[in-house]
């Protein structure tokens, strides 16, 4: 085989692997993006299988089928409310691939030390970090902030430490130093996502994302193939925009959410003498039918509680009632944050047969809330804060909220006053357009629906 | 054996590339981004392959062999999940459609 068409075929399936991201620009073409990319993949496998780099096809044939078979298994059975811990659990073995190969190439007698070591390095902090992200998601741990005192200094230690065992490792390259460095890049990785809390997951989740991508760069330098720096640059790019993107929406810095502990230094109620005098108005389900059914129109915002008391699709009937029935117009408005991962609502009510249309991102939809009859708050609670506008004394003040409290009548279906993950106490329970609608979010969006049908 | 200097252009013009690539991505679809950018991410394979296409078994080819399955999973999870959930994606004409079928 001529390394013309080894390049030639890198170069297509690159060109493929780009279109299978570009055809993300709309739903209408995600689809066939997909295939392109599965399309391109298959040509990097079998041209590199083809080569005479590989000259041996039993057992290598016998791993892809292996790894396809469980890859393929676990995606077909995953929950979409889970999504977030597959995703996690593939960044992690994304990484730790690249670990593998990188000692592989070592002790092979590679002579590029200074990539390879740092394909491993980020290789097992992508592994590490994943895998502590994993096991908070899946609740296998606390999925609240893990800290300690000390932990940033013990942190900044290791950070130095990596540095130096990596660059004495490049001057002599010492197979020992390999190993400990290994072992150090993967100590950091679950040291910096422990003390790193629930409702962070979006921004951990983005960039363990961009980690895989970078240490497939690494790898990519220290073997000289193309198409891997190509893949992982890009693949990096995407976690490092959406980490962005995700911290924008909270308004908070990425040093922040790595240094972790939020919600740790306000989670002593923050009763400011304001609301405590105040009561919140509560209502019964049949109420809330009553009010929306005479309503012009209704927002409803989706959160994390959603996902967790799995209601999307007693919630979708609710607005399919709605409008079908009474003739109401719905609208689903997102914030950029609700969820355990970039776009995770998105997805939810995507299953739940919500057509896409009726899904509006936060920037979208905002100034509707002022000509909404009905906001309906389901499992959301900082993303609607408005202190977030008012109180620059806030932690969360100068994150983009959601204008709920614009709309005529607002329903917040929550268990409890209690505050929500910033710590934060939500002025909105106590205003006059509010009625809170307590209980689990599955059971009362059912009373609704069954009150609507009774009609 | 290619250039250093040859890779560093290309990877810096990759990360122009996906810059521009990644914000035209519609935010509804940042979950499937995600999936789809681990299953591309999957592309690590081709090393592992090198590493584990050797005819004599030894310490790095069962490390590549490894790194193989790993890999796979990523690819094949990654892509088929991604599927997965751009079915579900549908627009009103759709959506009512399915809604009837499953009455």
């Amino acid at each position: 085989m001529s390394c013309g068409f080894l390049s030639f075929s890198y170069l297509l399936s690159a060109v493929l692997l780009i279109l299978s991201i570009r055809g993300l620009a709309s739903p209408e073409t995600a689809r066939r993006g997909n295939i392109l990319g599965m399309i391109g993949m298959a040509i990097a496998i079998l041209v590199t299988m083809y080569s005479p780099m590989v000259t041996e096809y039993g057992w290598t044939f016998l791993a892809i089928l292996t790894g396809g078979i469980i890859g393929t298994l676990s995606a077909w059975k995953v929950k979409m409310t889970s999504l977030p811990q597959m995703v996690a659990a593939f960044n992690g073995l994304g990484g730790l691939s690249a670990v593998f190969i990188a000692i592989a190439e070592i002790i092979a007698g590679s002579q590029t030390y200074l990539e390879t070591s740092l394909g491993l390095l980020i290789g097992a902090v992508a592994f590490a970090g994943s895998m502590v992200a994993f096991a908070k998601l899946q609740g296998l741990i606390s999925a609240k902030a893990i800290v300690f005192p000390g932990q940033q200094l013990l942190n900044l230690a290791l950070a130095v430490a990596v540095v130096s065992v990596c660059i004495v490792f490049c001057l002599n390259g010492s197979h020992s130093l390999f190993y400990i460095l290994a072992g150090l890049a993967v100590l950091l990785g679950l040291l910096l996502v422990l003390p790193i809390g629930g409702a962070d997951m979006p921004v951990v989740i983005s960039i363990l994302n961009a980690y895989s991508g970078w240490a497939a760069v690494g790898i990519g330098f220290s073997l000289n193939n193309t198409l891997l720096i190509i893949i992982g640059a890009i693949v990096g790019a995407s976690g490092a925009i959406l980490s962005y993107i995700m911290v924008k929406a909270m308004n908070r810095s990425l040093t922040g959410v790595m240094l972790g502990g939020f919600g740790v230094n306000n989670s002593k109620t923050r009763t400011s003498g304001e609301t405590e005098n105040k009561v919140a108005k509560s209502g019964s389900p049949e109420d809330a039918a009553f009010i929306m059914e005479n309503a012009n129109k209704v927002i409803i915002v989706p959160g994390y509680g959603m996902a967790v008391a799995q209601a999307q699709h007693i919630l979708a009937e609710m607005a399919k009632d709605l409008h079908e029935k009474f003739g109401v117009d719905v609208k689903y408005a997102i914030h950029p944050v609700a969820g355990r991962m970039p776009g995770h609502m998105n997805v939810l009510l995507a299953e739940a047969n919500v057509p896409y249309e009726d899904v509006f991102e936060l920037e979208d939809i905002n100034r509707e809330f002022a000509t909404a009859d009905v906001a309906y708050v389901i499992g959301a609670n900082d993303v609607t804060n408005p202190l977030a506008k008012t109180d620059p004394s806030s932690p969360i003040y100068g994150m983009p909220v959601l204008d709920v409290e614009k709309a005529k009548t607002v329903f917040f279906v929550k268990r409890s006053l209690a505050t929500g993950y910033s710590g934060v106490e939500n002025p909105l329970f106590y205003a006059d357009n509010t009625i809170m609608l307590y209980g689990d979010a599955k059971k009362v969006t059912e009373q609704i629906v069954a009150a609507l049908e009774k009609k | 054996m290619t250039d250093i200097w040859t890779l560093l252009t290309i990877f810096t013009l990759a990360c122009f590339i996906g810059y521009y690539v990644v914000w035209g991505v519609t935010p509804a679809l940042h979950s499937p981004l995600m999936s789809v950018s681990n299953a591309i991410s999957g592309i690590v394979i081709l090393g592992a392959l090198i590493t584990a296409g050797t005819d004599v078994m030894n310490l790095p080819k069962a490390l590549g062999l490894v790194a193989v399955v790993l890999a796979a999973i990523n690819i094949f999870g990654g892509f088929a999940v991604s599927h997965r959930m751009l079915l579900m994606f549908k627009k009103k004409k759709q959506a009512e459609n399915k809604n009837r079928e499953t009455k």
